[in-house]
């Protein structure tokens, strides 16, 4: 590990044992934050139980569903995009601010549209992370050099050894960057749906513990989902890393 | 380094600044089209579950007209301002001192992704038995999540800083204070408005959700009220004024982004 990586280690470490100290010494409200050691046994208690695995879970799919949906739609709507110049302009401010627009607001509508199940939710995540994806291959598009382009007219590539072997590769970092992307807005959209209108899933069982003052099972929730979703997003960083390493070795 | 910054979706303005300015006649017509687009839905999905735009708009006045309106609006709009300006002045200090000092850059940046890409409203529960109910515990989640990309964003701007300014900084002795107003600072500024672009957006988000967990005042308590009741003309009037309003001020820093970025290739 780096010395910076060591140093890092040594001050999260360090808060930790300063917060268990502090909430055993009666330093900070006990009704506030709890020790670090009893948020991880309520996360503990929480795995054990039937209701919360089955809460994690139902999570879990909705991020996929919406994972794996705004992949597909996003690239595809990206790869057309690219095509209409005169209409990818016009979006462009649209696009820009697009992530101003506190998008869960329209759950009602889903609602309605879907019915009172889990696509309302999933079509929270999939319109979070969709913009993502597209910013993305759009601008993976734009950055293929044109040098490639004209070697590939010069070999008289056809389309699909063109897409094969110039666009894929030459684009690749930049669907890698918008599919992390879309892994965490999937996740903030799905669990703030979840917290804020949804009656199920882990977002609505974190509402729910503080709701009923169940600190313990509250911060363990939180440190499962911080862990979950940390481990998720840093295993692709570091995919990631490696992809770009060998691509600097080339 | 590269990829944690330059194609994150929130920050277009890189991607833009390479283009013409789009024909605002095309986006108006976008716009129509967007417009149009609702109209049918209105019609297919009937008026119950989507008011059409002409109702959405006329809810939209009666709302505003009514007396307990600007007091929601004023506590949504102080709310997300004070967290606005926590998080800019904060945020520079934070990212001026990380881009400055290599190693506690090094140190912080990965934790600050790590915390920009967790799903934050989690957090809310805590910041209440924190702060209490009440305007500061939504501060101070609009401050979380808007001082986050303004931190990364000056950071990296700092550590960019061609070397020969820094360079003619030392050989003219100045103080920190000096380089940092004079040098640093001049020299970041284009970044540092995309990093406040993405601060106002975020911090907006932040107050909103705050708002609508645990209060009783707000644009925020407005929308799940009516959530909760299913009044969908309340709903869609108030999402067309959010829309509007973050789209409005969005665009206006996009512009300054725009101007300041081309001001800084053409100098």
């Amino acid at each position: 590990m780096t010395r910076a990586g060591w140093i890092r280690l040594a001050l999260i470490v360090g808060a930790l044992a300063l917060l268990e100290a502090a909430c055993r010494h009666g330093l900070v409200s006990r009704h506030a934050v709890i020790p670090p050691s009893r948020m991880i046994e309520g996360a503990w208690n929480a795995i054990a139980a039937d209701e919360t695995r089955a809460d994690i879970w139902l999570t879990l799919q909705n991020v996929v569903l919406s994972l794996i949906l705004s992949m597909i739609v996003g690239t595809a709507a990206g790869l057309m995009l690219h095509k209409a110049t005169r209409f990818r302009r016009a979006l462009d401010p649209l696009l820009a601010s697009y992530y101003a627009v506190p998008t869960f607001v329209f759950y009602p509508l889903f609602i309605v549209l879907f019915g009172l199940n889990r696509w309302p939710l999933v079509a929270i995540g999939f319109l979070f992370a969709v913009v993502a994806v597209i910013i993305n291959t759009l601008d993976g598009l734009a950055r293929i050099p044109r040098a490639f382009v004209r070697t590939a007219a010069v070999m008289r590539l056809t389309r699909s050894q063109y897409a094969l072997h110039i666009v894929l590769p030459a684009a690749a970092p930049w669907f890698f960057t918008g599919a992390k992307f879309a892994v965490a807005y999937s996740f903030i959209g799905v669990i703030a749906g979840e917290f804020v209108v949804s009656g199920a899933g882990i977002g609505h069982a974190i509402a729910f513990a503080y709701n009923s003052f169940d600190n313990r099972m509250m911060y363990g929730l939180i440190v499962l989902l911080f862990v979950l979703v940390g481990s998720v997003n840093t295993l692709l960083s570091l995919w990631e890393r490696k992809l770009y390493a060998r691509r600097a070795g080339r | 380094m590269r990829a944690a910054q330059d194609a994150d979706p929130l920050v277009t303005a890189e991607r833009a600044e390479r283009r013409a300015v789009p024909p605002a006649l095309d986006t108006m017509l976008m716009i129509g089209g967007l417009v149009a687009l609702w109209q049918v839905g209105t019609i297919l999905l009937g008026h119950e579950a989507l008011p059409s735009p002409v109702a959405t708009v006329s809810k939209l006045a009666g709302i505003m007209a009514d007396e307990d309106f600007p007091r929601h609006a004023w506590e949504t709009a102080r709310a997300s301002l004070t967290a606005l300006v926590i998080s800019l002045v904060a945020g520079l200090a934070i990212g001026l001192a990380l881009g400055a000092h290599r190693l506690a850059g090094e140190v912080a940046e990965p934790m600050l992704t790590a915390l920009y890409s967790i799903p934050k409203i989690t957090l809310y529960p805590i910041i209440l038995l924190l702060f209490g109910l009440g305007i500061s515990a939504k501060i101070a989640f609009g401050v979380i999540h808007g001082i986050i990309p303004v931190i990364l964003f000056t950071m990296n701007a700092v550590r960019n800083i061609c070397a020969v300014y820094l360079r003619s900084a030392r050989a003219m002795r100045l103080t920190a204070a000096q380089t940092a107003g004079t040098i640093i600072v001049p020299a970041a500024v284009p970044e540092i408005v995309s990093g406040f672009r993405v601060g106002f957006a975020l911090t907006l988000l932040g107050t909103l959700i705050g708002e609508m967990f645990a209060s009783q005042r707000g644009i925020g308590y407005m929308l799940v009220k009516a959530m909760e009741t299913g009044d969908t003309g309340t709903v869609m009037a108030l999402a067309l004024l959010l829309v509007v309003l973050a789209t409005a001020a969005s665009a206006a820093l996009l512009a300054l982004d725009r101007r300041l970025r081309r001001h800084a290739l053409a100098s």
